[in-house]
C-alpha cells in the first residue's frame, strides 16, 4: 500500500510538533524517520496511524482520504518502543487478539486462528513460546511477538516507533538484521521511527529526516550522506566537523584570508563548511591553507584522529591522522579540506 | 496555512470513552458521590443549626458538653504524642536496619486496622476490667483503669499507634540511610544526625501521619464506648456524648457536638491534600490507610 | 525474633528504638492479646461452638457477614467508577471531590452513623421520598448495608486509583490499532488489568464493614435476628458481663475475617507470579 502525507501539521498547545510535512512513501519499501528527539518523527507516524489527529493536512492510504478514519479501521500495524503486550494473556492470546476480537461474521474459526498463531511463532522463531506470558520473556522476545501480533491481522502497513530503543546493543543488532530479513520476505510497507542513524542507514530502502518538526531531505542513505540536502542532515548524518566562512565569489575565506578547498554547495556572504573527518587532511601550515593548533590527538575505533582548533573562532575540527603521522598537542598546522560542502548561515 | 485540509472529521481519541459514554458514566459517579459522601456531611450542619445560632452555641455552655470536649482533648493530647513517639522509634528501627523477624514486626503494627473498634476495646476489658485477668490486682490497689481516663486512653492508643508508623516506615524506606551515613562521617553523633538531617526529611510524612492520628483518636467510638462506662461529664468523650444527646432525642444538640468533630475532619482533609499537593514527593509513594 | 542484626551498621540506636518498640507493643498489643487469647483458650472449642451455634449469634453473623460483602461488592463497582472518571477525566470540582473520597474514613464513625440514621428516617430528607416506594431503609438491614457502603467507599476507590493511574496508555492504542473497540479495551485488557487491585478492594473494605460499629448502630436499629451486627452483640454480652459469651464472638469474626483475608491474599500471590505484577 502506498501513503501520501500532505501538509500534515500537528500542535501539542503552544508547541508545534509538526509543521507542514508532506511525504510520500511507496508500496513496499521500509522506509526510516530519522531526527533527534523532539523532531516530529513519532508524531508523524502516530498521525499515519490515526493515534493523532492532524490539526491541518491530510493521509492518503492508496489514494483514499483517511484523515478521519478511525484507528481501529485502517488497517495498520503498529509496534511499541516497550513492547505494549498484554500481561494477563499468553503470547498466543496475544497474536490472537486481534483475530478474536472481530465480529462473528469476520471472525475466522478458532483452528484457523491457531493455525494462524502458530505461523507467525515460527515466523518470528517463538514456535514453542507460544503457552508462556510475557513476563517470561526476554526484552527481545517480546518485541518479536509484539512484531507477530501486528502482522496477525495481516495490516497494509507495519508501523514501528523506536522498536528497538529499549533493548541492549547485542540484542538491537540482531534484531536489526532480523527485521530487513522479514521485510525482505514479507514484503509490508514498514515504516519506523528511530534516532539512531546508523541504524536508518543500514536498514532502509530510504530516510526521511525530520528536525524541529519539519522534513529536511528524504532520499536513500546513500543520497542522504553524499549529498545532503541542509547543513542539519551534513552534521546529523555521519561525523562532520564544521567552520564558519565568508563566502565571496567561488572563494572562501576564513579569518579574512583565503583558504584552499574542495567543496560542493553555493553561498554569498556568512556560511559554514562541512567536511568528514575523512575529508580532512593535516599537513604543515603553509599559505592557502587553514591554520589551526592541535589541541589533542587521540585513538578511535577505526584510527586516530586529531582535534584542531581554528582561528580565533575557536572552531574545533576532527580530522582524521595517518598512523604513521607524527603529531603533538600544541603543534600548529594547516588543514586541507578535499571534499566539503558549504551552507549559508 | 495548509491548502489541503481534511474533509472528514478528526477521528476521536483512542484512549478514552465517546462523549455520551463519558458523560453517564461521570454523572452515575457524581450522583453515587453525592448521595453517599455529600449529603451526609451537609446534614450535620443543617441539624445543628435546625434550632437557630442560639441554641446552637448554647449547646456548648452545657458542662457536659464541656467535660466531653475536654475529656477528648486530653485523651488527644495523651495518644497523639505518645504514638508518634513510637511511630519514629518504630520506623527508625524498621528502615535504617536489617534484621530478621521484620515483616512479623510490620504485621504486628497492623494489627488494630485488620480488628474491630469494638474487639479492641474487649481486650482491654478482658485484661483490666473487674472480671478481668489484672482486675483483682488493680481494685486491691484501687487503680482504676475501665470506666476511668487511663482504660480510654489506653483504648485510644491501642487503635491509633499505627497511623504515624505506618507513614513513615515507607518513607524512611524510601529515603534510605545515605544521609545519615554522611552526617555520620562529618562527626554527628547518632542523635545529632536524627536530629538535623532524618527529621527534617520526614517533616511532611510526620505531619500527616499525626494529623490522621489526631483525627482518629478525637473520633474514635467503638472502642472507647466499650471501655468507658458512658458516665456522664467523667468519662465521655465528645462521639459518646453525640450518642447519649443523640438517643435522648436531643438532636439539635447532637448534631452541634457532631458539627465539631465534622470540622476537625474538614480540616484533616484540607490540611491532607494541601500537603500531598505541595510536598507530594516529600511524602511516602506507597502511603497506606 | 532475631534481635541480632543481618548485617551490621554504623546507625545507631537500634537496641534503643527497637527495644523501645518491641516494649510498647507488648504493652499495648501483645498483653491485652494475650487476654483475649487465654479467655478463647479456656472456652476451648467447644465453648466458642455453644456460643456460635444459639440462634441470635447465629443471625447477627449472617447479617454481619452478608451485608459486608454485599455492601463491599457494591463498592467495588461504584468505587471503580469514581476512581475511573476522577482518575482519567477532568472537570472543575475534580480535585474537591477527589479529597471527599477520604470522608468516611476521617469522619468519626458516630457522626456518620446519626448522619445516615437521620437521613434515612422514615421523616429524614430521603427516607421521606422512598417512603413513597414503600421503601423502609431505617432499622432494616437495609439502612446497615447503606452505612457500611459509606464507611467502605475509600478502601476500594484508593486501592484501584494508582493503577487506573498508571496504565500504559500504550496498551489501549495497541488494542485499538489491532482493530477493538472501545467496549472491547475496555472489558478485555483494561479491567483484567485492574482486577488484581479490585480483589485487594473487596478484601479491604469487607474486613472494614464485618468490624464497623458505630456508623451502623444508629441507623440500624439493632433488632435482634433482624438487624443486629455482630459487634452490637459483642458489647451486648459484654454489659451482661459475659465475658465467654463476649469473647466468643470476637474469636469468631477475627478467624473468618482472617480465613477470607489469608484466600485473598494467596490469590494475589499467585497472580503475581503468573503476570508479573499486582
Amino acid at each position: 500500500m502506498e501513503i501520501r502525507v500532505v501538509d500534515v501539521a500537528k500542535d501539542f498547545g503552544r508547541t508545534g510538533a509538526l509543521r507542514g510535512v508532506s511525504l510520500g512513501i511507496k508500496d513496499g519499501e521500509l522506509i526510516a524517520l530519522l531526527g533527534p528527539s523532539g523532531s516530529g518523527k513519532t508524531t508523524l507516524l502516530r498521525v499515519i496511524a490515526g493515534l493523532e489527529a492532524p490539526t491541518a493536512g491530510a493521509v492518503f492510504f492508496d489514494g483514499v482520504d483517511s484523515t478521519g478514519v478511525p484507528v481501529q479501521r485502517r488497517r495498520i500495524g503498529f509496534v511499541f518502543q516497550n513492547y505494549a503486550l498484554f500481561k494477563h494473556m499468553s503470547v498466543a492470546d496475544n497474536i490472537a487478539y486481534g483475530l478474536n476480537i472481530r465480529s462473528r461474521a469476520e471472525r475466522p474459526q478458532q483452528a484457523v486462528i491457531r493455525k494462524r498463531v502458530q505461523e507467525l511463532l515460527d515466523l518470528v522463531q517463538l514456535s514453542d513460546l507460544g503457552q508462556r506470558y510475557p513476563r517470561q520473556l526476554s526484552g527481545g522476545q517480546q518485541q518479536r511477538v509484539a512484531l507477530a501480533r501486528a502482522l496477525a491481522v495481516e495490516p497494509r502497513v507495519l508501523l514501528l516507533d523506536e522498536p528497538f530503543g529499549a533493548l541492549d546493543a547485542k540484542v538491537r543488532k540482531d534484531l536489526r538484521r532480523w527485521l530487513r530479513e522479514l521485510h525482505d520476505r514479507t514484503g509490508h510497507t514498514t515504516v519506523f521511527v528511530t534516532h539512531d542513524q546508523e541504524e536508518a542507514l543500514e536498514l532502509a530502502d530510504r530516510v526521511a529526516i525530520l528536525n524541529r518538526g519539519k522534513l529536511e531531505q528524504v532520499g536513500t542513505p546513500d543520497e542522504v550522506y553524499d549529498n545532503p540536502a541542509t547543513a542539519f542532515v551534513m552534521s546529523f548524518v555521519g561525523d562532520t566537523s564544521s567552520v564558519a566562512v565568508e563566502c565571496v565569489g567561488t572563494n572562501l575565506l576564513h579569518d579574512g584570508r583565503r583558504f584552499d578547498a574542495s567543496f560542493a554547495g553555493l553561498c554569498q556572504g556568512p556560511g559554514r563548511l562541512y567536511a568528514r573527518p575523512a575529508d580532512i587532511e593535516i599537513g604543515s601550515p603553509t599559505e592557502g591553507r587553514l591554520l589551526g593548533r592541535v589541541i589533542n590527538v587521540h585513538r578511535t575505533a577505526s584510527g586516530r584522529r586529531a582535534q584542531v582548533s581554528v582561528g580565533s573562532d575557536a572552531d574545533v575540527v576532527d580530522a582524521e591522522v595517518a598512523v604513521d603521522m607524527a603529531l603533538a598537542a600544541g603543534d600548529t598546522v594547516g588543514l586541507v579540506v578535499i571534499r566539503g560542502r558549504v551552507f549559508p548561515s | 496555512m495548509s491548502k489541503h485540509k481534511s474533509l472528514l472529521v478528526s477521528p476521536p481519541s483512542v484512549i478514552t470513552e465517546p462523549p455520551l459514554a463519558r458523560a453517564v458514566l461521570s454523572a452515575a459517579a457524581l450522583a453515587f458521590l453525592t448521595l453517599f459522601l455529600i449529603l451526609p456531611v451537609v446534614v450535620v450542619f443543617t441539624e445543628a443549626l435546625a434550632k437557630g445560632f442560639r441554641s446552637y452555641f448554647a449547646t456548648f455552655a452545657d458542662p457536659d458538653a464541656l467535660a466531653a470536649i475536654k475529656l477528648t482533648l486530653i485523651v488527644a493530647g495523651i495518644s497523639v504524642p505518645v504514638n508518634t513517639v513510637f511511630g519514629i522509634a518504630a520506623s527508625w528501627a524498621i528502615a535504617k536496619f536489617e534484621f530478621s523477624g521484620k515483616s512479623l514486626l510490620i504485621t504486628l503494627i497492623d494489627l488494630p486496622f485488620s480488628i474491630s473498634p469494638v474487639v479492641s476495646g474487649l481486650i482491654y476489658v478482658l485484661l483490666f476490667g473487674a472480671q478481668g485477668v489484672l482486675g483483682p490486682w488493680l481494685k486491691a490497689h484501687g487503680i482504676e483503669i475501665i470506666f476511668a481516663l487511663p482504660g480510654i486512653v489506653l483504648a485510644t492508643i491501642f487503635v491509633t499507634f499505627p497511623f504515624v508508623a505506618r507513614e513513615l516506615i515507607p518513607l524512611m524506606q524510601e529515603q534510605g540511610n545515605t544521609d545519615e551515613e554522611a552526617a555520620l562521617t562529618l562527626g554527628a553523633s547518632g542523635w545529632q544526625a536524627f536530629m538535623t538531617v532524618t527529621l527534617p526529611n520526614i517533616r511532611w510524612g510526620l505531619l500527616y501521619g499525626v494529623l490522621l492520628c489526631n483525627a482518629r483518636a478525637m473520633g474514635e467510638f467503638g472502642a472507647v464506648s466499650v471501655v468507658s462506662g458512658h458516665i456522664r461529664g467523667l468519662t465521655n468523650t465528645m462521639p459518646l456524648h453525640v450518642e447519649i444527646l443523640y438517643n435522648e432525642y436531643n438532636f439539635a444538640a447532637a448534631f452541634a457536638m457532631a458539627s465539631l468533630l465534622t470540622l476537625l475532619a474538614l480540616i484533616t482533609l484540607a490540611a491532607k491534600t494541601l500537603l500531598e499537593m505541595r510536598y507530594g514527593d516529600a511524602l511516602a509513594r506507597t502511603p497506606r490507610h | 525474633m532475631n534481635l541480632r542484626l543481618k548485617q551490621p551498621s554504623v546507625l545507631p540506636g537500634f537496641g534503643l528504638t527497637l527495644g523501645y518498640t518491641l516494649f510498647y507493643l507488648s504493652l499495648i498489643v501483645l498483653l491485652p492479646l494475650a487476654a483475649l487469647i487465654a479467655e478463647a483458650a479456656r472456652l476451648g472449642l467447644s465453648g466458642i461452638w455453644q456460643v456460635a451455634s444459639e440462634p441470635r449469634v447465629l443471625a447477627a453473623l449472617r447479617t454481619s457477614f452478608g451485608l459486608a460483602f454485599a455492601a463491599a461488592l457494591t463498592d467495588c463497582v461504584f468505587g471503580l467508577l469514581v476512581a475511573w472518571i476522577l482518575t482519567r477525566y477532568d472537570f472543575p470540582g475534580r480535585r474537591f471531590l477527589d479529597a471527599a473520597v477520604d470522608l468516611p474514613f476521617a469522619l468519626p464513625t458516630a457522626v456518620a452513623g446519626i448522619s445516615l440514621a437521620t437521613l434515612y428516617a422514615p421523616n429524614g430528607s430521603i427516607g421521606v421520598m422512598l417512603a413513597e416506594f414503600g421503601i423502609k431503609v431505617a432499622f432494616t438491614p437495609g439502612g446497615i448495608f447503606i452505612a457500611l457502603v459509606f464507611v467502605a467507599l475509600p478502601f476500594t476507590v484508593r486501592t484501584v486509583q494508582p493503577l487506573i493511574n498508571e496504565i500504559d496508555r500504550n496498551l489501549e492504542e495497541a488494542s485499538a490499532t489491532l482493530g477493538a473497540s472501545r467496549l472491547q479495551t475496555v472489558w478485555r485488557i483494561l479491567l483484567p488489568m485492574l482486577a488484581p487491585a479490585l480483589l485487594t478492594g473487596f478484601a479491604l473494605a469487607f474486613a472494614r464493614s464485618v468490624s464497623e460499629y458505630g456508623s451502623v448502630i444508629f441507623i440500624a436499629g439493632n433488632l435482634p435476628y433482624v438487624s443486629e451486627i455482630a459487634p452490637v452483640l459483642v458489647v451486648i454480652k459484654l454489659e451482661e458481663f459475659n465475658f465467654p459469651g463476649a469473647t466468643a464472638i470476637a474469636v469468631i469474626m477475627l478467624a473468618i475475617a482472617f480465613i477470607v483475608l489469608l484466600a485473598i491474599n494467596l490469590t494475589q500471590a499467585w497472580s503475581r507470579r503468573r503476570f508479573g505484577h499486582v
